[in-house]
């Protein structure tokens, strides 16, 4: 069965959250939502809140509680990006070769206090993916007497997904999609990691997964994200985005 | 107050001023009333990050300094003026990250000096920050934790879906607005719509309400948030806030935008 690049890299998401009571997603990211809510028709428990939504925003308190939630440990498993991400995961988003990029937003507290951190970021290329970032907006690791409930737990990319050794400080890669393959993923990484001998292929979406997808998930999806769903699955499925 | 133009007329220049985000009740149209008059040296500080009211104040040269955790034109991608401006360097940037500009406010709103946050160390946010410490936990050995000075701007500035004759404004669940106004030294609200009597006295009102102890003055401003939008009234304009981007791309395009939408005092 065909699918899209968004399809899979959805499906990764799903996996990579796993066990989870609370995932909650930042503005501008459609995959990563994409995935949480594909984790949630097989976990119908699993509670997303979607930072951007402008009506039945899931938050009373202002933009504060996010902030609360995850200080106090109840949001499990949050995303972040970076204009670059370097070998030891720390996340740029403040500025880079005289570039100037938004800000670090909550970065700086959320990479701490979450659960989980899932990096995510579509482009791979040595630009973004550096052996040391230009500007640490959050740290990839804390010294043993700074408190630090989470920290990152993967990085996946439109050409692969690497794992995080925290005791090693170090990134491996685990699989690499189709359409890449081990070498591509070595030149257009400027930072080191470790790699099997044998790199394996990242798995493709199962039908099931498909049909979810293009059903219930699209729906959600399209409410939220409407351009977005228009561009993967205008063409892939008899619901309209 | 009169309207708009009345509230930009009331806060100095040289002002501290604290602001929502583009998704939390913008006063916008004394955004461009402050552009009109030429507003000077203003400090903003993103409550927590900023978007267009930001760019448009820093494009016109309103602007001396920024604290925030952001500056994003959303979906619409970069602020360009923001960008520009930083990329020159013709504007102090003080970088910040969400919750320690929510718990500098907080400090504020109880009267303390500072309070502290989890997170944050061995960020090069707090090298740059003038304004952030690293203490020992009193009541700890060995743990290194963050202090927020309390943030008091000049002036809180947002947009209210209500204001009523007893001065009280309501903003429903955009509560930063209340942390806002509460930490400033003085509040200016414009308002879509007044209603009669008092809301404090409506049990279901009330809890969206801000109290008029903290506002200094409300002026009405149908449609004030626009291009931005009010929750249940009129939503984010979104194909002017791209129009925006990609004419504030260069200056020219910049003037021209103002030319159209700010000095011709038009709201669509």
């Amino acid at each position: 069965m065909s699918y899209a690049k968004e399809e899979l890299l959805a499906c990764a998401v799903a996996r990579l959250i796993g066990e989870a009571k609370h995932v909650a997603v930042g503005a501008a990211s459609p995959i990563p939502a994409t995935g949480a809510f594909l984790l949630k028709q097989k976990n119908p428990s699993l509670r997303i809140s979607l930072l951007q939504k402008r009506t039945g925003n899931p938050f009373t308190e202002g933009s504060r509680e996010l902030f609360d939630l995850a200080g106090q440990g109840r949001i499990d498993v949050f995303f972040l990006g970076g204009a670059q991400i370097d070998g030891e995961a720390n996340i740029n988003l403040v500025e880079a070769e005289g570039k100037r990029f938004p800000g670090s937003f909550g970065s700086a507290f959320m990479y701490f206090t979450a659960g989980k951190t899932i990096l995510f970021r579509e482009e791979h290329s040595p630009r973004v993916l550096v052996k040391k970032v230009d500007y640490v907006s959050a740290p990839g690791w804390s010294a043993p007497e700074v408190v630090r409930r989470g920290g990152p737990v993967a990085l996946l990319t439109g050409k692969a997904l690497f794992s995080w050794q925290k005791d090693k400080r170090r990134f491996r890669l685990e699989s690499v999609h189709p359409g890449s393959n081990a070498e591509d993923v070595k030149a257009n990484t400027a930072f080191e990691y470790d790699a099997p001998a044998r790199v394996p292929e990242t798995a493709a979406p199962s039908a099931e997964e498909i049909s979810l997808l293009r059903g219930p998930v699209l729906k959600v999806i399209a409410e939220n994200y409407p351009d977005f769903a228009r561009r993967v699955w205008a063409e892939r499925s008899s619901v309209s985005g | 107050m009169r309207d708009a133009d009345a509230v930009a007329a009331a806060i100095p220049d040289g002002a501290t001023l604290g602001l929502p985000p583009d998704y939390s009740l913008v006063a916008m149209e004394v955004v461009r009333a402050l552009v009109r008059r030429k507003a000077k040296d203003l400090k903003l500080v993103g409550v927590p990050v900023l978007g267009l009211c930001a760019d448009i104040l820093i494009g016109a040269g309103c602007v001396r300094e920024l604290e925030t955790s952001a500056v994003t034109l959303g979906e619409a991608g970069l602020a360009p003026r923001f960008t520009a401006a930083a990329e020159k360097k013709s504007l102090k940037i003080v970088d910040a990250t969400c919750p320690m500009v929510h718990t500098g406010l907080q400090a504020t709103e109880k009267g303390v000096p500072f309070m502290p946050l989890r997170g944050v160390l061995g960020s090069d946010l707090v090298k740059h920050h003038p304004d952030w410490k690293v203490i020992d936990n009193p009541y700890a050995k060995g743990d290194p934790i963050i202090l927020a000075q309390a943030i008091q701007p000049d002036v809180a500035l947002f947009h209210a879906r209500w204001a009523d004759e007893a001065g009280n404004v309501w903003v429903g669940r955009r509560k930063e607005l209340a942390t806002i106004a509460h930490a400033s030294k003085s509040c200016y609200v414009t308002y879509e719509e007044l209603k009669k009597g008092d809301m404090l006295e409506d049990e279901i009102m009330a809890p969206g309400c801000i109290s008029s102890v903290y506002v200094t003055a409300v002026a009405p401003s149908p449609r004030g948030a626009w291009p931005l939008g009010v929750p249940g009234v009129y939503g984010i304009d979104d194909s002017h806030v791209q129009s925006y981007a990609r004419m504030a791309k260069t200056e020219d395009g910049f003037r021209r935008y103002l030319d159209e939408f700010v000095y011709k005092t038009v709201a669509a």
